[in-house]
């Protein structure tokens, strides 16, 4: 286990977590790494794109029929997918019911007990939305995630989120060896999308590691359940992702201490950027389009 | 009133006073809608046939009196065998009431373990609070050397990270930096007791281990017992084995001076355990042996991480697991296996033989952990009884296996059943339908003894309702004898009292058996 190297993706939900971290790893695998997916999401959507198939049957599906999870082998629960990335779902109980976050400690607990970690050089965890519960911080507990990175972009919930998730680090990173490895911005064509995500990246400690560009190709793909590394590997998009995953693996050992920020400094940010705008102006605003109003008639 | 401040009765006679009959008699009337003798009986009578033995063994979905307990408690009882060691579970208050009274009421000692009292609001934010300030109020008030955490349900439920929590304990001055916390995470709802025992065990050698260089000193041994409602006999006769042979021994968890303290005017809250230097220097020996490998898998193999040959007993009982073990700690040590012990083994033979009338053919059920049952059935073969029904609740597919292996290997166990996960409600059906001569197990067989009429010998954790039988080894030659003495004294009571009636069954009342 001495090289094996440990990594998570967080993000805000439906930021394109799972697809920029399957594409990236697919790019990953070309460098000659052999990596483990373990999707940490109820919804279980983290490896269809490099198994090409629909959701796998999870940890905790298998361990809900066969009655217990210490009645699962390690072959149950692992699919090969995309050049030999190993891929399990740690899924989770439906929407509404249940504890998703112990179904996270039940399956990790299971994987690593049963040596589903041995021969690999790279764990990559892909966790739902927030770090919402004790749960969904098992990736980045001592000895799990030595990185995170954030998924992101330059919306304003986006950046609330990826801050949150930073503070879930900083909660763990004194005790542990867990680190913030840097933001990865998923191009939604916002008002200065990159300045914000640098500006941010620089306020959290951290470091923008890279602005991977919006491209319909990403869906394209996606509808045929493949990665774009896989559908349109010569594609531009392709070579982001390559550059991606190239950044991510010379950046073992460089992840930071977060420095999280309130959330008065980060609307001071977005106030900064002239994204969003203070009460006086708003009133303003609103004055004078009333005004405007008044004056028509 | 039948009862006087000049007589006191105890419950159960006075509740067979007339008043007493009529009150419960009225209750029953008007409070339990009862139904009529007839339909209980009747039912009563359903239980032990065959139709419904498939019917209970073919349960899914319920389980009814469990032969196991949950993972902490072995936590606690592991945490028990080191030197001045509290044991501190994370969770709620209630659970840790129950392992302190379950050790009390077998060992008839006290037992000290503190919680970190979560409630709702620990829930909702997480149990660091409780952690910070349950760590500094046990270090202030109770003076141990080690404070050993591991965790309730609810705890391991919202995810609570112990080695985090600690960490942030320590920084906050909960305790000085250098203070050893060693910690296991034990979900009750996974596993059993045993698992629990590994989990601390291996827990407090990772804390002790864990970055450090081993330099291996030849022939020196660590022995790990297991979870053991006989620690305090079985202990220190192995310890009296080795030091005839002059092994250089250490005992990784021991909790036979902790569960025996003398009554000399002194409380002692901590007593005997394994010191912490020899803790530390454990990680040298050549090898690890564990008494008990089904409490002891993850342990094992970390030692093995460093190079240390391990070796895995089955609760060391009777002739030929005897000889194994000695077998491997001289073969280990180098050391012969003296002429003293030699004897000893002749000697439980001899009272093999002396008895085999008494015992040969006879039919047997055993409960209890698997390494347990294992011995038993091993031991029992050996004085040329049947095994007939062996119950672990917390047995797994790998147990299973092994113990057909053991019964394949002798014609006693032909007719052997293995019954791994199943709990004593399944017990009571496999005793009405298939009926043995003697019941093994613990004091929760004697509503088997009760309803089946089984005669119940008690030879495992818990045993609440006979005294000081712990303090009496069941390992080694000499716990065979104690073995084949106690299943002996049951056959021979049965037999006793089945012709004691006057002039019509005391033909054979013999003064000689």
């Amino acid at each position: 286990m001495a090289g094996l190297r440990q990594i998570a993706f967080y993000g805000k939900g439906g930021i394109g977590k799972s697809t920029t971290s399957q594409n990236t790893l697919a790019a990953l695998v070309d460098l000659g790494q052999k990596i483990l997916i373990v999707g940490c999401d109820p919804k279980a959507d983290s490896t269809r794109l490099i198994l090409n198939s629909k959701a796998q049957d999870t940890v905790l599906h298998l361990a809900a029929k066969e009655g217990s999870v210490e009645d699962l082998e390690v072959e149950d629960v692992l699919k090969v997918g995309y050049r030999g990335i190993k891929c399990v779902e740690s899924g989770g109980p439906e929407p509404g019911v249940g504890c998703a976050g112990r179904g996270v400690i039940t399956s990790i607990n299971f994987l690593e007990e049963n040596g589903a970690y041995d021969d690999v050089d790279y764990v990559s965890y892909d966790v739902l939305g927030d770090v919402v519960c004790g749960g969904f911080a098992m990736p980045i507990r001592e000895n799990k995630a030595q990185e995170i990175y954030i998924v992101m972009s330059g919306e304003m919930m986006a950046l609330y989120a990826a801050n949150n998730i930073a503070k879930g680090i900083l909660k763990y990173a004194h005790s542990g060896g867990v680190r913030l490895g840097g933001l990865i911005c998923n191009e939604r064509q916002t008002d200065r999308e990159l300045d914000l995500a640098e500006a941010l990246a620089a306020k959290l400690n951290s470091k923008l590691i890279h602005f991977v560009p919006r491209d319909n190709i990403v869906q394209h793909a996606e509808l045929r359940k493949m990665t774009v590394i896989q559908y349109a590997p010569e594609s531009k998009q392709a070579a982001e992702y390559r550059a991606l995953a190239e950044k991510i693996h010379a950046n073992s050992g460089q992840g930071t201490i977060p420095t999280p920020i309130t959330m008065e400094e980060l609307e001071d940010m977005l106030l900064d950027f002239g994204i969003m705008k203070t009460d006086e102006q708003m009133l303003a605003e609103l004055q004078a389009k009333e005004a405007a109003v008044a004056a028509a008639q | 009133m039948p009862q006087s401040a000049e007589k006191i009765l105890d419950h159960a006679p006075l509740f067979r006073e007339p008043e007493y009959r009529k009150m419960l008699a009225e209750k029953k009337l008007n409070f339990e809608c009862p139904h009529s003798d007839q339909i209980v009986t009747d039912q009563g009578e359903y239980t032990k046939t065959w139709e419904y033995r498939e019917k209970n063994l073919a349960r899914e979905a319920l389980v009814v009196n469990p032969a196991k307990a949950c993972q902490p408690l072995g936590a606690v009882f592991a945490a028990a065998g080191f030197e001045r060691t509290m044991s501190f579970v994370h969770g709620s208050q209630g659970c840790v009431a129950y392992y302190r009274s379950h050790l009390s009421r077998h060992f008839k000692e006290p037992s000290s373990a503190v919680s970190s009292s979560m409630t709702e609001d620990a829930a909702v934010f997480g149990g660091l609070k409780n952690m910070v300030d349950g760590l500094a109020n046990t270090y202030a008030l109770y003076d141990p050397k080690m404070i050993a955490v591991s965790t309730t349900c609810m705890a391991e439920v919202i995810g609570d990270d112990l080695h985090g929590f600690i960490e942030n304990a320590k920084s906050e001055g909960s305790v000085p930096p250098d203070f050893d916390v060693p910690f296991a995470h034990t979900p009750a709802f996974v596993g059993s007791h045993v698992d629990g025992y590994d989990a601390m065990v291996k827990g407090i050698l990772e804390h002790f281990w864990k970055g450090k260089e081993r330099t291996e000193a030849a022939g020196t041994i660590n022995i790990i017992p297991g979870f053991d409602g006989f620690c305090v006999g079985n202990n220190r006769e192995l310890k009296r084995l080795l030091n005839l042979m002059g092994v250089s021994y250490t005992f990784i968890q021991d909790a036979s001076d902790q569960f025996d303290t003398p009554s000399d005017g002194e409380f002692r809250m901590y007593d005997g355990g394994t010191k912490i230097k020899d803790v530390r220097a454990a990680l040298n020996a050549e090898a690890t042996l564990s008494l008990q490998h089904y409490n002891t898998r993850k342990t094992l193999e970390y030692c093995q991480e460093f190079e240390q040959a391990t070796a895995s007993f089955h609760y060391p009982l009777g002739v030929k697991a005897t000889d194994e073990f000695l077998m491997k700690v001289s073969e280990i040590s180098g050391k012969e296996i003296p002429e003293t012990i030699r004897l000893e083994r002749g000697r439980l033979i001899d009272a093999m033989a002396d008895s085999q009338s008494w015992l040969h053919g006879k039919k047997y059920a055993i409960y209890g952990d698997p390494d347990f049952v294992y011995a038993v059935a091993r031991f029992i073969m050996e004085t040329g009884g049947e095994p007939i029904h062996c119950l672990a609740t917390n047995g797994t597919t790998a147990w299973e296996a092994e113990m057909k292996e053991l019964l394949a290997s002798s014609p006693f166990g032909k007719d052997a059943q293995v019954w791994p996960g199943k709990d004593l409600w399944a017990m009571r059906s496999l005793l009405f339908t298939e009926p043995v001569d003697l019941l093994i197990g613990n004091s929760y067989g004697k509503y088997l003894e009760r309803d089946a009429g089984t005669p119940l010998v008690r030879l495992m954790f818990p045993i609440f309702d006979r005294h000081h039988h712990h303090r009496f080894p069941l390992m080694g030659y000499q716990g065979g004898l104690r073995v084949l003495t106690t299943i002996l004294d049951k056959i021979f009571d049965k037999l006793d009292r089945e012709s004691m009636q006057l002039g019509v069954t005391d033909y054979s009342y013999d003064l000689t058996r």
